[in-house]
């Protein structure tokens, strides 16, 4: 069930692999914080799984438990009961450092708060992750470079964050979680802090990541963003209420290529 | 992730917040600086004390004339504190015992001597300075020896000539450039006749060895101090390895005709040797409380070093939660904020010991300071040692923060 790390590898590929493992499995899920009598339960059991390729949204209302899902999905915390596999690998075996270099590899994140590192040019932004994975100059430089034309910022690789528009500094969030290539792309409320305008820029971006093969996760409470998704999930106290497929995994995102709908 | 790049990290890390950076660094720059420099005037003090005893020659043994029995005076000899019950009244250190000394075997010469502080006077200029009445014997005893002219005689002692030996400075203050030889000084409102001029000897702890004058025995105690005590006898013995001996002589000698045991002596029995490692162990006293002074003010600066880590930390809780969101292990965490504390606390060891080496040049309340080559590496390596230690705990709190706790951090 497991698979080691890439890096790792050893020993035979597995070569006839049942088909789509699943890049994200939650088995009976739940998360509670404090104890006793003040103790909360954040999720109630959640089981789900994300085939490759997928492009699910996560909606649900404030204190409805997504924010949880997209930490344990994220490797950012651990289940309190239930397993959690990312791409094969049961996180719950993992330590500190070994849960990094899985968000490292596996996952690339987008925030609402963008969360760019201040002081530092979008290119280095960029290159950041890869500094972690131990890639050298060039390889970072070439790579991030890559990256930032493909979310269409080509002319603004040198500006730091504070020089960059809302929509442009979450674009540069984009190029930086895409830039290791990882299973998953997960992006938490990302068009929170945009206007109309950015927002469907951004959305347009996910729409052709999704294209070129890269599965998605979007957590927002949005319907209009909600609906550049394949499927569709809905969570409220701690529980998955709703799973409603738009469209197959393997087909074209519903909203691809749509003209902005100017306010 | 390469040491080049975590580096890399760190020097952003303190280049934004420059002003913090520079006030940290300050700290423990005045920490190092301080030990560098304290050392350096223990050590010098110590160094120009050793020089002054050693000038007084190898082979001097100096009888100097205490209070004894008469209990107000300290007697500093090991053993021989002064007799506060003595049953023998203290006697006067005189010539007699000065000629009775001189039969002991391996002495090469016995110079009984007068001191006292004199204004001497030449035309306009005066100076103060302490007078020593003597023998020529006397001289080379206490190294000495003549840039200009002659000592006085023996016949001038005999014959209580008013002439007089200046020492360098003294000769300096009263005649400037102009030659004092066959000059005649006023010396307590006498006139003596200038006969030589020693040469300079240098500073010997807290005054000057040159602002002398020497004239003989005789003439002194007739003009100046009377014929009471002594105030002390060089002895010079025929060679250093003799000094021991001589001085056992010596003290039975005496004890023998003042009538004392150790326990009243009137006297005390000096030589260089032992003033040299009485004076060294001082010194070297001086010397650790300077340094534990300026270590103190190491460790001040190391704490401070902790608090602006532990300020930063807290500042950056969300640039820590981005970079463990995307893949940083606290490993790389830990190492870019202890290299952060270490760089500050080595640019500022660094500069430190700049600023301590510099401030050697100068000279400090009387004292040149004399730098211990090994208090310079020492300082820096106990710096960067402080950054290591005092950065650990907020570097630590920085890397084992929870990703997801530091994110939401506001």
């Amino acid at each position: 069930m497991t698979r080691p790390l890439p890096r790792h590898a050893a020993g035979p590929p597995p070569i006839a692999e049942p088909q789509l493992q699943p890049v994200i499995r939650l088995v009976s899920v739940t998360k509670t914080y404090g104890s006793d009598e003040a103790m909360v339960h954040a999720l109630r059991g959640v089981s789900l799984e994300v085939a490759e390729g997928d492009y699910v949204a996560i909606m649900g209302a404030s204190g409805s438990g997504k924010s949880t899902m997209m930490n344990i999905i994220g490797c950012l915390d651990v289940p309190s009961a239930g397993q959690f596999l990312i791409d094969g690998i049961d996180t719950s075996s993992l330590d500190e450092q070994q849960l990094a270099v899985v968000r490292n590899r596996k996952i690339g994140f987008v925030f609402q708060a963008f969360n760019l590192i201040p002081r530092m040019s979008a290119l280095a932004n960029v290159e950041l992750p890869l500094s972690y994975a131990g890639l050298r100059a060039a390889e970072r430089h070439h790579r991030a470079e890559a990256a930032l034309r493909l979310v269409g910022l080509a002319d603004r690789m040198t500006a730091q964050p504070k020089q960059l528009s809302g929509g442009q500094q979450q674009r540069v969030a984009v190029a930086r979680a895409l830039v290791t290539a990882p299973a998953l792309i997960l992006a938490d409320e990302p068009t929170g802090n945009l206007d109309t305008r950015a927002s469907h820029d951004l959305m347009d971006v996910f729409d052709r990541l999704n294209v070129a093969g890269r599965t998605i996760v979007l957590i927002t409470h949005e319907a209009d963003v909600a609906a550049h998704a394949k499927r569709v999930i809905g969570v409220q106290d701690g529980q998955i209420v709703a799973d409603r497929r738009l469209t197959g995994p393997d087909a074209l995102p519903p909203l691809l290529g749509q003209p902005a709908v100017r306010p | 992730m390469s040491p080049a790049q975590v580096f890399r990290f760190a020097l952003a890390g303190l280049a934004a917040n420059k002003l913090r950076s520079a006030l940290t660094t300050l700290g423990i720059l005045i920490g190092v600086g301080s030990v560098v420099l304290l050392v350096a005037v223990g050590n010098g003090s110590s160094q120009s004390v050793q020089n002054a005893i050693s000038s007084l020659g190898a082979n001097a043994i100096t009888v100097v004339h205490t209070e004894g029995a008469a209990g107000t005076t300290a007697s500093t000899t090991a053993g021989t504190p002064a007799g506060t019950t003595a049953f023998a009244e203290p006697q006067n250190l005189t010539v007699q015992d000065a000629q009775a000394l001189a039969q002991t075997q391996g002495v090469a010469s016995v110079s009984p001597a007068v001191s006292t502080s004199e204004t001497l006077s030449y035309g306009a200029s005066s100076d103060s300075a302490s007078l020593t009445g003597s023998y020529p014997s006397y001289f080379p005893a206490e190294d000495d020896t003549l840039s200009a002219g002659s000592y006085f005689t023996t016949q001038e002692v005999n014959t209580a000539r008013d002439v007089v030996v200046l020492g360098s400075e003294a000769a300096t203050d009263l005649f400037g450039t102009a030659n004092p030889v066959g000059q005649s000084v006023l010396v307590a409102g006498i006139p003596f006749t200038v006969v030589g001029v020693l040469a300079t000897k240098g500073a010997s702890g807290l005054t000057s060895a040159d602002n002398t004058a020497v004239a003989p025995l005789t003439t002194v105690q007739d003009a100046l101090t009377g014929f009471g005590t002594l105030n002390d006898i060089v002895v010079q013995a025929t060679s250093a390895a003799l000094v021991d001996t001589v001085e056992g002589e010596i003290t039975s000698t005496l004890d023998l005709r003042h009538h004392e045991t150790t326990s009243d002596a009137d006297f005390e029995v000096l030589n260089a040797s032992s003033l040299l490692s009485t004076a060294s162990s001082t010194a070297h006293t001086f010397t650790v409380l300077l340094g534990a002074v300026a270590a103190i003010s190491l460790l001040v600066g190391g704490i401070g070093i902790t608090n602006i880590m532990l300020v930063t930390v807290t500042e950056r809780t969300r640039e820590i939660g981005i970079r463990k969101a995307i893949g940083a292990t606290p490993g790389v965490i830990l190492a870019q904020f202890l290299t952060e504390a270490t760089l500050l606390s080595m640019i500022g060891g660094a500069l430190g010991v700049l600023a301590g080496v510099i401030g050697t040049r100068f000279t400090i309340v009387g004292v040149r300071p004399v730098t211990v080559p090994l208090s310079i590496p020492l300082a820096f390596g106990v710096s960067a040692l402080i950054g290591l230690f005092f950065g650990g705990f907020p570097a630590n709190r920085a890397a084992h923060m929870r990703p997801a706790d530091a994110l939401r951090y506001e």
